[in-house]
């Protein structure tokens, strides 16, 4: 079962390596990290997925909030989110294959956006399944190099963080998310 | 008012109420220094190797409950420290360090003496900062203190680069409480888990209560004894717990795992219920984690969130300070009827007096560390407080001295530091400097940290140190005995001649070697105004009793044995 949880931290020098060294000593198994700025220049958002099947997820949200530079951290796995990965495919493209690959990027509302006489990049984004389906159905033309970022993942609805270790409803009611055993979220 | 950037650091450490601190100056530092010429009113202690000033400033904090503080120069001065940090850390003890840094324009071109530190001190520190503005350092130390006394204390690094030493700005001390967005330690328990909790423990028939360092850091011993007087529940302390509560109460049953008496363990293995406050299961505390607590719920209460759960699935957590949380509880807690459940604990507890060593005969010439510390209790009636290091001395010290007073302990628990004891016992001096002091050390730590002796002649410091002398590095030599098949590779110790040692430095010193001399020296020594320095000559080849095996469960202790160390004395 693989966990997302959201930290906002603050946009301060050597904030991600605290982060990722927090990952390192704790021996946490990360899947992936993404980090970019938000809304509001002083504070930038991380997306941390952790494979929880290794890593207890409660663990890393609690050890997060024990940075001072961490804000509010959420676990978002059982919240509506829309989740989103980004990866770019370089893909053995040839007379022949050229089309029958447009085909499959069309399925998956991916983008060409270079083609050369051997190769085509294919830009797709959507979530984790929906990439992986089209880079195993890619596979077998020759993937040639591959980036992916990391997973980004917003809660749907118009609830925005309060920034205090709770999300914010729209009606302004807290919503918390339980950790087992734990009744606080606030780190130290 | 403008001023220097060195000239803030003194405003601001005299502001945060710094009267004493302990470092070693250097290039990086030396404007810092420089400026020290204007602040009489606080008093700079020498040392004579960095991790030491770390062990003071910590040994100072855990005496007065205060924020120690020590200064340090850039590069080997600051990577020196990290030993000091890591234990402090480890054990939760505030102290603020201030590390000189290269000027801001050398700092990643490998400068003379230039060291990462905020990098390398990232994992041992509970937060640190490298000053980039001048106008920042007054926020930053306001900020460094509020972080390392409150809620989970711990060591906060502050890296001045030089230049901001000498840069001027206007000089405003912040008045109002620390506001950090991230940063907000919790103060009070949840009131639903709090009556979750009195409702287990309500119902519990063999409770027992596991009290850690987290009582004497909230100031929660009158807390922890009305509840467990209130309740009737026996309580068995950490190491780091140990004097939480007083030893001679009878619901004591004193400190628990590795090297904890066996009736303790039994007593915790067989509980209904654990009722666990500011203590962290650590490993020499549990055992082996699969076979422990077999037949209990658990409830722990920690300031620190993250250790709810960390080490032993937990029934009911609660996240808040062991002194609200305790007072929070009382009220819901009654009285229960165990008699069943004592008696049953004392039937282990007096099995387990039968054995022990004081109440066997030996021979005057054969002194054992046990008798060392039962007659320093003894004779001093118990009314100083100890420092020791790791290891055997460390284990036995907990064993035979009966400590019923507060915060009567000052131990690396968490990091084990050989080398502790005696910085430790300096720092606690200055910060009580009319307690009995007295540095219970190996003869392998002693070596470690010895040329403190010369700071502690230069600054004048009564305090009493105990070597207990077993000529091996007795702990590491024990585990040969038992796990290596007496392999002593790499454990006996040569030592020079300790009392000559200590006239060397100008310190009374004095040797024993026989039962019969114990008394006599340590009235001696405490008759003697000044520092004196005691080399206990005790037997060589003995253990640590009970112990539990690495990777055994707690109940699966070796005993301590009936009569094997007088026969293995007259052979």
């Amino acid at each position: 079962m693989k966990h997302t949880l959201v930290a906002l931290v603050e946009n301060k020098p050597g904030v991600l390596n605290r982060v990722a060294s927090l990952f390192r000593r704790r021996n946490f198994n990360i899947v992936s990290l993404a980090v970019g700025e938000t809304e509001t220049p002083e504070v930038s958002r991380m997306t941390i997925v952790v494979d929880a099947s290794r890593t207890n997820a409660a663990l890393v949200e609690q050890n997060l909030l024990k940075l001072v530079n961490v804000i509010a951290v959420q676990d978002v796995t059982d919240e509506p989110v829309v989740a989103r990965d980004l990866a770019l495919i370089k893909v053995k493209a040839n007379r022949e294959t050229r089309s029958e690959i447009m085909q499959f990027v069309d399925i998956y509302r991916a983008k060409i956006v270079d083609v050369s006489a051997e190769s085509l990049i294919v830009e797709v984004t959507g979530p984790e399944a929906k990439l992986q389906t089209l880079l195993d159905l890619l596979r077998p033309f020759g993937i040639l190099e591959m980036v992916r970022t990391g997973r980004v993942a917003l809660v749907r609805g118009s609830g925005a963080y309060a920034g205090n270790g709770h999300r914010r409803n729209g009606n302004g009611e807290e919503a918390r998310t339980p950790v087992p055993g734990a009744d606080g979220r606030e780190g130290v | 008012m403008q001023l220097t950037g060195a000239e803030i650091i003194w405003e601001s450490l005299l502001r945060e109420g710094v009267d004493v601190l302990f470092g070693y100056p250097g290039g990086a530092i030396l404007p810092t220094y420089d400026a020290l010429s204007k602040y009489p009113q606080i008093h700079h202690v020498l040392v004579r190797h960095e991790q030491n000033a770390a062990h003071m400033a910590d040994g100072y904090a855990r005496a007065s409950g205060k924020v120690g503080v020590c200064m340090v120069t850039s590069g080997p001065g600051a990577t020196n420290l990290t030993t000091g940090l890591a234990t402090a850390m480890m054990d939760s003890s505030g102290i603020v360090a201030i590390t000189g840094q290269v000027p801001t324009k050398a700092i990643g071109s490998d400068a003379f003496q230039e060291t990462d530190v905020t990098g390398v001190t990232l994992p041992v520190t509970k937060h640190n900062y490298l000053v980039s503005r001048v106008e920042d350092l007054a926020q930053t130390i306001h900020e460094a203190f509020h972080i390392a006394r409150t809620g989970r204390p711990g060591p906060v690094l502050i890296d001045v680069p030089r230049d901001l030493q000498n840069a001027r700005t206007e000089f405003v001390y912040p008045t109002t409480p620390v506001r950090l967005p991230g940063y907000r330690p919790k103060p009070s328990g949840s009131p639903e888990q709090i009556r979750r909790a009195a409702a287990l423990i309500n119902a519990a028939k063999q409770p027992v209560v596991l009290a850690g360092h987290g009582i004497t850091i909230s100031g929660a011993q009158d807390e922890l004894l009305e509840f467990v007087e209130k309740t009737g529940i026996p309580v068995s302390t950490t190491l780091l717990g140990i004097s939480s509560i007083a030893e001679s109460h009878p619901l004591c049953l004193g400190m628990m795992g590795m090297h904890g008496e066996a009736y303790t363990n039994l007593a915790i293995q067989d509980s209904d219920l654990v009722f666990a406050i500011g203590m962290r299961f650590d490993d020499r505390v549990t055992g082996n984690l699969a076979k422990y607590l077999p037949h209990a719920d658990v409830i722990h209460v920690d300031i620190d969130a993250a250790e709810i759960g960390k080490n032993v699935p937990t029934d009911i957590g609660i996240v808040g300070d062991a002194k609200a949380v305790l007072q929070q509880i009382l009220p819901l807690v009654e009285p229960g009827e165990r008699s069943d459940w004592l008696n049953k604990i004392n039937e282990w507890r007096n099995e387990v007096r039968a054995r022990d060593i004081i109440h066997q005969e030996f021979p005057d010439d054969i002194l054992l560390a046990p008798h060392v510390m039962h007659e320093l209790w003894r004779v001093t009636g118990g009314a100083v407080l100890v420092t020791t290091d790791v290891g055997q001395h460390q284990m036995w010290e907990a064993q035979y001295f009966r400590h019923d007073r507060r915060n009567q302990l000052i131990t690396s628990g968490g990091l084990g530091t050989m080398g502790f004891a005696l910085p430790a016992c300096m720092g606690a001096k200055f910060a009580q400097p009319n307690e009995e002091i007295w540095c219970v050390v190996g003869d392998g730590g002693i070596q470690m940290s010895i040329p403190e002796l010369a700071t502690l002649v230069q600054e004048n410091l009564d305090v009493k140190i105990a070597i207990i002398n077993n000529g091996f590095l007795g702990m590491v030599r024990q585990w040969q005995e038992l796990m290596y098949d007496r392999r002593y590779i790499a454990t006996p110790l040569l030592q020079p001649d300790f009392v000559k040692l200590a006239e060397a430095y100008g310190i009374m010193g004095m040797r024993v070697t026989r039962q019969t001399e114990l008394a006599p020296a340590i009235t001696r020594a405490r008759a003697h105004r000044g520092p004196v320095l005691i080399d206990f000559r005790v037997e060589e080849d003995t253990n640590v009793f009970p112990m539990v095996g690495p990777g055994r469960a707690l109940h699966d202790m070796i005993r301590r044995p009936l009569h094997l160390v007088a026969t293995e004395a007259a052979q």
